[in-house]
């Protein structure tokens, strides 16, 4: 029996220490906010292959990403939502620079397809909603951490109907559990990122429509390298700039600033 | 199928296991016997995790434990890196909430040893250390099996804690629940389900092995062993 025991837990310390650190140990990191799940895998993978350098991607709100930062998190890479989070490490002292603007961010207003909400960008679905006799669920992201929620916020000021519909809200931790919500049936529809919507396996399952970027103030999506970033950062951070990769950034619905700065 | 989280997750139950363990028996032991006052203090703050909410253990984890704090800035020191958003702070966190279940089996088991059992091996000549080693280790043996299951299962299903302290990084502090999230909100309900099944029939199975095990220990060597020494 002690015998058994000591086999087994030699030989799983043998293939775990081999397996997880080696594998990891030159891992360079990157945070990213949610909206960027679909098209930042894309982006990582082309770059896997054109160069054979695997980064480590960490997705979440970009305030918690921003917290974790501060707090003393291995990120060589930080591709936020917004501007101001970036400001805010840029401040603290965590970044090489003030970063580089590189996405504008869209919203759109989606529902189930086969749902009782159909999406126009005028809202009035979901005033229409709020009437009814069982409102139901509407996602969108944590307006106190999730720049995609506080936009979402603003629309729903603009359209007079955050007041009514602070009952039937569901906060996701991040725009794309907000998203998983939304979709997911159990809410009638919510307020997520564009990119979010722009994969097959999104698309096929909702109705959606972009929201007028009139109604809210605009989502800069600004990147930058902390202090402590390596030459593979470095160089990825470059690779993002390049025409291929604004392609790919336009494939997910994101708007490309006129010239980088 | 995340694998690399898998075996992550692995690997922060056995290292949980490995290090908590040989403290725990000794303070279970401890606690078996000893009277003194506070006690009752000393026992509720062991057991304060099993109902406190993972996000308050985080809590203080993260800002105790943190670059800036004290302990965070002496580990630095120490390691060369932070703990926080590392393997190591998830291993420290691991062992802090799992304390209850690795403490509270074995002092259990401790307890039922009879008195009459110890004086008879202090009657014997036997040192304190033979004692544990020869009489009370074996006759407390499910016990420590209860508590070795039970810290290893919960850590793999530790979740609160680990998004807290880790900080979602792969191959570092992305386990397997973790994991399991992540691939939620990316859609991925496919590869979602499938680690949610592994996990599940692992579980069951690791319980399952556990609970044979220490019914087979049982029966020959606890109660004829009880026999022949009272």
């Amino acid at each position: 029996m002690r015998r058994l025991l000591h086999t087994i837990i030699s030989l799983a310390f043998v293939l775990l220490s081999g397996f997880t650190t080696s594998a990891f140990a030159e891992t360079v990191r990157i945070a990213a906010a949610s909206d960027l799940k679909f098209a930042l895998e894309k982006l990582a993978d082309d770059y896997a292959r054109a160069t054979g350098h695997k980064l480590g991607l960490t997705f979440g709100s970009s305030g918690l990403l921003a917290t974790q930062i501060l707090h003393g998190a291995p990120f060589q890479l930080f591709l936020s939502a917004d501007e101001s989070y970036v400001a805010e490490l840029s401040a603290a002292g965590k970044t090489l620079d003030a970063g580089l603007l590189y996405a504008l961010g869209r919203l759109v207003l989606i529902a189930p397809k086969g749902g009782r909400l159909v999406p126009d960008a005028e809202l009035q679905g979901v005033a229409a909603m709020l009437k009814s006799a069982n409102p139901g669920r509407f996602a969108i992201a944590n307006p106190e951490h999730a720049p995609y929620g506080k936009r979402a916020e603003e629309v729903l000021r603009a359209r007079g109907l955050w007041q009514d519909l602070q009952p039937y809200l569901v906060l996701g931790e991040n725009v794309s559990q907000a998203a998983q919500f939304a979709t997911s049936g159990s809410a009638q529809g919510g307020i997520v990122a564009l990119s979010l919507v722009k994969t097959p396996q999104v698309e096929s399952r909702v109705n959606y429509v972009m929201l007028p970027d009139t109604l809210h103030q605009p989502l800069r999506q600004r990147m930058v390298l902390m202090k402590n970033a390596g030459p593979v950062a470095r160089d990825f951070y470059r690779y993002l700039q390049q025409p291929a990769a604004r392609a790919v950034f336009q494939r997910y619905g994101f708007e490309l600033p006129q010239e980088p700065h | 199928m995340d694998w690399v989280a898998f075996w992550l997750s692995i690997k922060l139950g056995i290292f949980t296991v490995l290090l908590l363990l040989p403290l725990a028996m000794f303070a279970a032991r401890w606690l078996s016997t000893a009277q003194f006052p506070g006690k009752s203090l000393l026992e509720a703050s062991l057991a304060v995790p099993l109902v406190l909410p993972p996000t308050v253990v985080g809590y203080y984890l993260l800002v105790g434990l943190s670059n800036d704090s004290f302990i965070g800035r002496w580990l630095v020191e120490l390691t060369g890196h932070g703990v926080v958003f590392h393997f190591s702070g998830l291993l420290i966190a691991s062992m802090i909430v799992n304390i209850p279940f690795a403490v509270q089996p074995m002092q259990r088991a401790f307890e039922a040893i009879p008195q009459e059992i110890r004086d008879a091996a202090a009657c014997c000549g036997m040192s304190r250390w033979r004692q544990l080693l020869t009489v009370e280790i074996p006759l407390a043996w499910p016990g420590m099996l209860t508590a070795l299951v039970l810290t290893f299962a919960h850590t793999l299903g530790e979740f609160g804690v680990v998004l807290m302290v880790g900080g979602n990084l792969p191959g570092e502090t992305r386990t397997i629940a973790i994991s399991i999230y992540d691939r939620v909100q990316a859609f991925d309900l496919e590869a979602a389900g499938q680690m949610s099944l592994i996990l599940l029939i692992f579980s069951v199975a690791v319980l399952a092995i556990a609970n044979s095990l220490s019914r087979r220990l049982l029966k020959p060597g606890m109660k004829q062993g009880m026999r022949s020494h009272v």
